[in-house]
């Protein structure tokens, strides 16, 4: 139930903000210093930052809740027991997933 | 007797009844997701592996075909994804036909202006117009 909430949540998200960043994020690539730096001035801006941690976040939850329905629609996992874990074991690593990513970005400090 | 008098459920899902189509949607969802499972942990590695993320370095890597290729698919792959992805969402939500169509038709409208904005750019760091 909360594992299909937030698949669609999640893919919302990665549609409406991930799609339009990546579309900037390549488009101030190819514009000059000026279109880049006003595009990380904007990634590295608190809440920027906060954005792109959320989107990293709903790309490793859709991710995870997407392999955990392409094996349910083998029919596989519907138990009880083992939905419910497989589940809140989507939901723990993307969480540790997203913490591990952001860590490396930012201890690189790049 | 017509096909779809006799046909299967299955039949029916798999475009065998009258309608022709259906279960196309379903199914092209699920072999984009798969291909942008792939392509997903390309994206993150290559952010991870890269040395900086400024952009000259950014410029290099998608200059060369090992880059592009792979960004250009996972634009094209994402694009078509989330299009179908919103739609099951604008399909489940909107509940007059109108509505439906007019959510629908712009949701196409932006995947398709978004994706070829976002393969323009890739075009002009791969073809070598920046630098």
């Amino acid at each position: 139930m909360a594992a299909s909430i937030l698949h669609r949540a999640s893919g919302v998200a990665l549609t409406i903000g991930g799609l339009a960043i990546l579309t900037w994020w390549l488009w101030a690539i190819a514009n000059g210093p000026e279109a880049y730096a006003t595009f990380t001035g904007a990634a590295t801006h608190p809440l920027g930052t906060v954005v792109l941690v959320g989107l990293t976040w709903s790309f490793f939850q859709h991710l995870l809740t997407g392999i955990r329905h392409l094996i349910m629609d083998t029919g596989a996992i519907f138990e009880l027991q083992i939905n419910k874990t497989s589940a809140v074991l989507t939901f723990i690593a993307a969480v540790v997933l997203t913490a591990l990513v952001w860590a490396y970005f930012l201890g690189v400090a790049k | 007797m017509s096909l779809g008098d006799s046909s299967t459920p299955i039949g029916k899902v798999r475009g065998l009844g009258s309608a022709h189509h259906g279960g196309e949607h379903w199914l092209t969802e699920r072999v984009t997701s798969i291909a942008l499972l792939l392509l997903g942990i390309w994206l993150i590695a290559s952010l991870l592996l890269l040395p900086k993320l400024d952009q000259r370095t950014l410029i290099e890597w998608l200059h060369a075909p090992s880059g592009a290729i792979p960004m250009s698919l996972f634009v094209i792959v994402g694009f078509r994804h989330a299009l179908d992805g919103i739609k099951v969402v604008i399909d489940d939500y909107v509940d007059n036909e109108g509505g439906r169509f007019a959510w629908n038709a712009a949701m196409l409208f932006l995947a398709v202006a978004g994706g070829a904005i976002a393969l323009f750019a890739l075009g002009r760091i791969a073809f070598g117009a920046v630098s």
